[in-house]
């Protein structure tokens, strides 16, 4: 055998090394081996996981924090479904991940074999490709391959199925190929016609709103939106995702629109006639019902995915391309149109309807998460879970970098908090990492306290501890005649005991007038990992809220003044 | 509300493992039901062609369009309509058929160009070639006789003049 000779696990990482990867989370079992003993002697730094769904959202943490790639490495079976979760998460929110799975010696599959599952097919809905390895001369294209799709264009997650005696085989290195990728569109790219008509559009509107997405985050196009939004003087809503992309601090921002987006971003679509959405893509979760949304505005759509163009809202005109590219060559076509009168009306809108809460008496989620933010600064990344918490965080995090804001938008998987926290801070150890769960959330994925801990990554574990579902609870409450059912948290753990379990740092507040001292305790502990369990107001409800198929100007803006529960 | 009528779309594919149930997928997720499919290599093996016949709400097709040809392995799929396309299906029908109606079978047979692969002493196995329309009119006439059995290839499609199928 030749000594150049290695097995197709050491090509894969080889080769994935080579391409600026640096870090693999996962978690090893009987199918992985192979790759697993290719990483003990090789720079790749493994990251060790407690559950495979953490591993995946921690590759999609490290992914949404730099723009690059996150790589998983799990094993065959139930290591692979264990990751559908996180690649259903990253797919819904355009997060680029490599996803390698273990999977039974080529003979056994299909054969119901031990820890052998179709993996490949699971996959199809969920991927934005998906690759089964036969040929161990074939694992240097796949995997450039895989990355090339995972991060261009739209970005989504690829998943690569291995067998086992694959994975082992002795190959001779193969030279870099080509791709062989022929149905692999190549992004569209804006045509002069559509930008003109966009343009026109723009001008001639007396109450433009731009609605800021994931998009433009994902191609890198802050600039030509600040540079757009500045010039023609149109306020910009962001979605959940969008956050950051225009900094929420900026006088033009009206922050996040829809279900429990700011009165005033509700207000400014429900009243402009024309909505210019750039790399978002009328989520129902702002549009509601899309016959009833915002019926009289003119819309502009600028996305790269051809699927999105009137997927939920018809709309007048479409700008098909990268949207950084596309905002650049929409520039020149700009004329100032009169927008002086909308802008006077949106800021009275802002002044009328603030987002508020109570800083005395029982603490409320939205005093800690507002001061954590506060004192943790703009340059910090802000991760979040899913539930009250997490549209609390979208109400009063005030972000200014899109890196730094990092959410379950569509999928909204409970659990993504933590480990996508842990994959930011290994990717970004000068950054303070800080991540907001729900009691709810925190406890779905709450065994990679030891992948932080082990790491001594200083990420702070804000626990926001309604001991409820809190956003179950609040749909019960205000829909369901209060019928609470599965949703009460009776048998939570002791959070400060559980920090104790793992040697982590634990800090417990309970009353407003703990919570600057308390954070500033958290913040200044670099050890590794702490807890922040702030025990709040059970019964508080997140305001403003559009109910399922209302529209956006018929949100209830702030709890009715009544009986228990309202949290007012 | 929907408008769900019978679409001709083709596809030209990578021949790999698995892209058939891919490309199914995005017709069972859009709530399209497949009614005829056939699928064969092309020119080149590196590839194959779909010709696939669904119904499915005619509003929505524009988005199942883009999202079959917004996987990897999908070269490029387009909705035919009958104007400038070369359909053609081929069947096969096994049909109840004593001596003393043989005659008049086959007379029937025959108006249709259609070739006799079998016979026994009690049934006929015609086979049929044209558009579907017609075999289904063949079907309408054989149907008084008794049908034992039926397949039917599926539309086969292709363009006319030297435009490349899309």
């Amino acid at each position: 055998m030749a000594d150049s000779m290695k097995t197709t696990a050491e090509v894969m990482l080889d080769v994935l090394y080579e391409s600026g990867i640096r870090h693999v989370f996962g978690i090893p079992g009987g199918n992985s081996i192979p790759i697993y003993d290719a990483l003990t002697h090789h720079p790749l730094e493994l990251v060790l996981t407690r559950h495979e769904q953490g591993a995946t959202h921690m590759a999609d943490g490290y992914a949404r924090s730099t723009g690059q790639p996150g790589v998983v490495c799990v094993t065959s079976g139930p290591g692979a479904t264990n990751t559908l979760t996180g690649i259903l998460t990253a797919m819904m929110d355009s997060v680029p991940l490599v996803v390698i799975t273990g999977q039974s010696v080529t003979p056994n599959i299909g054969l119901d074999a031990f820890q052998e599952a179709d993996v490949l097919g699971m996959s199809f809905p969920a991927v934005k490709h998906s690759y089964m390895v036969t040929n161990p001369n074939d694992i240097s294209r796949i995997i450039r391959e895989a990355l090339h799709i995972a991060t261009s264009g739209r970005p989504g997650p690829v998943l690569i199925d291995i067998p086992k005696d694959v994975s082992a085989t002795m190959i001779e290195p193969p030279e870099a190929s080509e791709y062989d990728l022929p149905g692999y569109k190549a992004p569209p790219v804006a045509k002069e016609e559509d930008l003109k008509n966009a343009a026109s559009l723009m001008k001639r509107s007396l109450r433009p709103v731009i609605m800021a997405g994931h998009g433009v985050i994902l191609s890198g196009a802050e600039e030509e939106l600040r540079s757009i939004a500045e010039t023609m003087d149109i306020p910009v809503v962001t979605t959940l995702l969008g956050k950051g992309g225009f900094p929420d601090t900026h006088e033009l921002s009206l922050g996040m629109p829809g279900m429990h987006g700011t009165a005033y971003a509700n207000k400014a679509l429900s009243n402009a006639d024309l909505i210019v959405a750039i790399g978002a893509r009328w989520d129902d979760r702002i549009t509601g019902v899309p016959e009833r949304f915002c019926p009289n505005a003119r819309k502009v759509h600028f996305d790269i995915d051809p699927v999105e163009i009137n997927k939920i809202i018809p709309v007048d005109c479409a700008v098909s391309g990268d949207a950084k590219a596309s905002l650049a060559a929409l520039i020149p076509h700009l004329e100032k149109g009169e927008t002086t009168r909308w802008i006077k009306q949106v800021n009275r809108w802002r002044r009328d309807y603030p987002l508020k809460y109570r800083k005395e008496g029982k603490l409320r989620a939205q005093h800690i998460i507002e001061e954590l933010a506060d004192m943790a600064g703009p340059k910090a990344v802000a991760c979040t879970d899913v539930g009250q918490h997490q549209m609390w965080s979208a109400q009063f995090i005030k972000s200014e970098n899109g890196k730094n804001w990092l959410t379950s938008g569509g999928a909204g998987t409970m659990g993504f908090g933590l480990p996508a926290a842990i994959g930011a801070q290994l990717a970004r150890p000068k950054d303070v990492v800080y991540t907001v769960v729900g009691d709810g959330s925190f406890q779905m994925t709450l065994c990679e306290l030891a992948t932080a801990a082990v790491q001594k990554l200083p990420i702070k574990i804000l626990v926001v501890n309604n001991r409820y579902l809190g956003m179950v609870r609040q749909w019960q409450h205000l829909f369901y005649e209060d019928r609470l059912t599965g949703v009460d948290l009776d048998g939570n753990p002791d959070f400060m005991k559980l920090a104790t379990a793992y040697g982590i740092k634990g800090f417990r507040v309970k009353r407003s007038s703990d919570v600057r001292k308390t954070l500033k305790a958290a913040l200044d502990w670099n050890e590794g990992p702490c807890i922040i369990e702030a025990v709040v107001e059970q019964h508080d409800n997140v305001f403003p809220m559009v109910p399922a198929g209302a529209t956006l100007d018929e949100m209830i803006i702030e709890a009715p003044r009544s009986k228990r529960g309202m949290g007012e | 509300m929907s408008e769900s009528i019978k679409h001709t779309i083709s596809l030209l594919v990578s021949n790999k493992p698995g892209v058939l149930t891919r490309v199914a997928l995005v017709f069972a997720r859009r709530g399209f039901n497949i009614d005829s499919l056939v699928v064969s290599q092309g020119q080149t093996e590196e590839f194959s062609r779909m010709n696939i016949e669904a119904t499915g709400d005619t509003r929505t097709l524009h988005l199942m369009l883009a999202q079959l040809n917004r996987l990897v392995d999908v070269i490029h799929a387009v909705e035919h309509d009958s104007s400038n396309v070369i359909q053609r299906e081929l069947a096969l029908f096994k049909v109840t058929c004593p001596p003393e109606k043989r005659t008049e079978v086959l007379q029937i047979a025959e108006t249709f160009r259609s070739q006799t692969v079998d016979i026994s002493d009690d049934s006929i196995t015609l086979q049929v070639t044209g558009k579907s329309s017609k075999v289904n009119a063949f079907r309408q006439m054989m149907s008084p006789f008794g049908i034992l059995e039926l397949v039917r290839t599926g539309k086969v499609l292709m363009s006319r003049g030297a435009t490349i199928t899309a």
